[in-house]
C-alpha cells in the first residue's frame, strides 16, 4: 500500500495524540525506523498490524478508530490539500457525491502508484444515495463515513449517513440528503494555495 | 444564421459577440468577471483588445483577414490580462470570440475569483487546477523525502569508518578499536607505517598514480597481515595496523619485514615504475595500565622517526631508551633537520 495512506494513519496519531502515542504504535506494529515516508510503498500485510497497534494503544475499536481518521483526513489544518483536492470534486455537495467514482482515478492522476479502493455512488430516490465502498481493509467504509460527515459540513449541506455492513469486503454508506444549502459552510477559492 | 446568446453562455461563457463593425453586442459572463466595472458592450472589439499576435493587426479589417488563427490579445484596463482567443464569422456578418486563459489560467481564477461556475462543464480547467495542486503537493513531499535521503547520506558518510580511496579503515575506526583494546587491558601491537618517497611519485606521475600506489599498499598490508588485524589510513600516506594477540615480538618483525618487502617491488602505472619504500615504527603492549590512545600513538610515532633516522625501509620497535634519545638528541638538532639529512 502507499507511502501516503500509512503516513496519513501517523500524522493522525502525531496530530491528535502527540509523538510518544506515535512511538509505541509503531513499537506495538514492528515499525523500525518508526516513520513511513509518504513517497514510499509498503508492504499490504503491515496495514492491519498498523491498525490494530492503534486501536490497541488507543483503546478503540476499530470502525470508530476509522471514522475519526477519515474526519482527521478533511478537517485537520495539516491535512488541507486532501480537503481541497476533494472539493474540486463538486460545486456542492452532492455534486461532490458524484464525483467520487473517479476518486480513484483522481488519485491515481496526482501519484501514479497510489491506489484506493473503489468506490460507487447509487441514488435511489432524489436525495437517497448509497456508497457502497470496497474494503480490502477492514473500516474503510467507516473512513469513507468520516470524509462524508466533515465533507457536508465543509459545504454547509446537512445530511444523515448510515453505515450497513455489505457482503464480506464491502461496507455501505447510507446518504440522506436533506438540505444541500443548510449553512455557509467553508469557503473554496480556486486559486488560493494548500500550504 | 444567428447565434443565441444563451446558448453560448452555457458552452463558452468567456466569449464575446461583435456585430458586422466589429462592435460588442454580448459578453459572456465570465468575459464580464475580468472587468466588473468596465461596460464593454457597444466598445469597438479593437479599442477594448490589442492584438499581439498575429504580430500588425491593427484594424478589424485585417483581423478579418487573419481567418481562423489562434489570437494572441491583450484587454484593455487593469490588471493586465493575457488571453488566447479565437474569432469565426456567423455567416450574417456578426462574429463571436471565444477566450481563455490558456497556460496562465492559475493567476487568472487567483486574480478574478472565479469558481467552477465560471466555466463552462466540459471545460477542463477546474481538472487542470486539480492537477497542479495535486502534482505541487507530490512534488513537495518527494522534494522533502530527497532533503532527508541527502541528510541521512551525510550523516552516514560522517560516521563512516571507510577510507573511501582504498577500502581499508578510517582513524575514526581506529580511533574506537585502540580505546576499545586499552579499556579492556588487552596485549595488542600497533605498527605506524609511513611510506617513504611517496611524494615523489605523486609529484612526478601525478595524483591517479599515487592513488593507485596508495590502492596496491593498501591491499599488500591486508594480505600480510591476520583477519583479525586492523589496517587502518590515517593520513596521506601513513596507515596504522592494529594486532591484537601478538604472542612474540619476532612475529612483528617478520609481518613488517614482509610488508616493507613488498611495497619495495615497483608498482607499473602506464609507462611508468612507481618505486617507494615504507618505514614502520611498532609498539607492543602488554595489558598496559597506564597507556593511553595519546601515549600510544605517541611510542609508535618516535619508533617510526627512529626509523627514518636510521635509513628509512626499516622497523623500530619502541623501548623507553627511545624517548630519552631522542629527548638529549632533541635538544642538539631538531629531528626533521637530522631526517633530511640522512636520506
Amino acid at each position: 500500500m502507499h507511502g501516503l495512506i500509512y503516513r496519513s494513519f501517523q500524522n493522525y496519531i502525531t496530530d491528535s495524540y502527540g509523538r510518544d502515542t506515535w512511538l509505541q504504535v509503531a513499537a506495538r506494529a514492528n515499525i523500525s525506523p518508526p516513520d513511513f515516508e509518504a513517497m514510499l510503498s509498503y508492504d499490504d500485510e503491515l496495514a492491519s498490524a498498523v491498525l490494530n497497534a492503534m486501536g490497541d494503544v488507543l483503546r478503540r475499536e476499530r470502525g470508530d478508530l476509522m471514522e475519526d481518521v477519515g474526519a482527521y483526513l478533511v478537517s485537520h489544518p495539516n491535512t488541507e490539500a486532501v480537503r481541497r483536492l476533494l472539493r474540486f470534486g463538486g460545486m456542492n455537495f452532492e455534486d461532490f457525491l458524484h464525483s467520487l467514482d473517479d476518486l480513484p482515478d483522481r488519485a491515481r492522476m496526482a501519484v501514479s502508484d497510489m491506489a484506493i479502493p473503489a468506490i460507487e455512488l447509487h441514488e435511489h430516490a432524489a436525495g437517497c444515495f448509497s456508497l457502497i465502498c470496497e474494503t480490502p481493509l477492514e473500516g474503510f467504509g467507516h473512513l469513507m463515513m468520516g470524509v462524508l460527515r466533515v465533507m457536508a459540513d465543509d459545504y454547509g449541506a446537512l445530511a444523515l449517513l448510515d453505515l450497513e455492513r455489505g457482503s464480506v469486503g464491502r461496507d455501505i454508506v447510507r446518504i440522506q440528503l436533506i438540505e444541500t444549502d443548510y449553512s455557509h459552510g467553508r469557503t473554496f477559492d480556486l486559486g488560493a494555495r494548500a500550504s | 444564421m444567428g447565434f443565441n446568446p444563451d446558448v453560448l453562455d452555457v458552452l463558452c461563457p468567456m466569449h464575446l459577440m461583435l456585430d458586422a463593425q466589429g462592435i460588442i453586442t454580448h459578453v459572456g459572463p465570465t468575459t464580464q468577471k475580468l472587468r466588473p466595472d468596465m461596460v464593454l458592450q457597444g466598445l469597438s472589439f479593437m479599442e477594448a483588445f490589442n492584438v499581439m499576435r498575429p504580430r500588425g493587426i491593427k484594424t478589424l479589417a485585417a483581423l478579418r483577414q487573419a481567418g481562423q488563427v489562434k489570437l494572441h490579445l491583450e484587454l484593455a484596463g487593469t490588471p493586465p490580462a493575457r488571453l488566447k482567443g479565437v474569432l469565426v464569422h456567423d455567416g450574417g456578418g456578426a462574429m463571436i470570440v471565444n477566450l481563455s486563459f490558456g497556460i496562465s489560467i492559475l493567476d487568472g481564477v487567483r486574480d478574478y475569483a472565479l469558481t467552477n461556475a465560471d466555466f463552462a462543464a466540459t471545460d477542463l480547467a477546474i481538472e487542470m487546477l486539480y492537477l497542479v495542486e495535486a502534482k505541487s503537493a507530490a512534488m513537495e513531499a518527494s522534494r522533502m523525502l530527497n532533503q532527508r535521503l541527502q541528510g541521512a547520506k551525510d550523516a552516514a558518510e560522517e560516521q563512516a569508518y571507510t577510507d573511501t580511496l582504498t577500502g581499508l579503515r578510517n582513524r575514526r575506526a581506529l580511533d574506537e578499536t585502540l580505546e576499545r583494546l586499552l579499556n579492556a587491558r588487552a596485549a595488542f601491537a600497533v605498527m605506524h607505517i609511513d611510506l617513504d618517497y611517496f611524494k615523489a611519485v605523486n609529484d612526478t606521475l601525478g595524483h591517479a598514480a599515487g592513488d593507485h600506489v596508495l590502492q596496491v599498499v593498501a591491499r599488500i598490508m591486508l594480505e600480510e597481515t591476520r583477519a583479525s588485524d586492523m589496517v587502518a589510513r590515517v593520513g596521506g600516506d601513513e596507515f596504522t595496523v592494529i594486532l591484537p594477540k601478538v604472542g612474540d615480538i619476532d612475529v612483528l618483525e617478520r609481518v613488517g619485514r614482509r610488508i616493507i618487502d613488498r611495497i619495495e617491488a615497483p608498482v607499473p602505472f602506464n609507462d611508468a615504475l612507481c618505486k617507494i619504500s615504507a618505514s614502520i615504527g611498532t609498539v607492543w603492549i602488554q595489558s598496559s595500565r597506564t597507556a593511553t590512545r595519546e601515549t600510544v600513538m605517541e611510542d609508535a610515532d618516535l619508533a617510526l622517526y627512529a626509523s627514518k633516522n636510521e635509513g628509512r625501509a626499516r622497523q623500530t620497535m619502541y623501548t623507553p631508551e627511545l624517548r630519552s634519545s631522542a629527548s638529549s638528541a632533541n635538544s642538539t638538532t631538531p629531528p626533521k633537520a637530522r631526517g633530511t639529512a640522512k636520506s
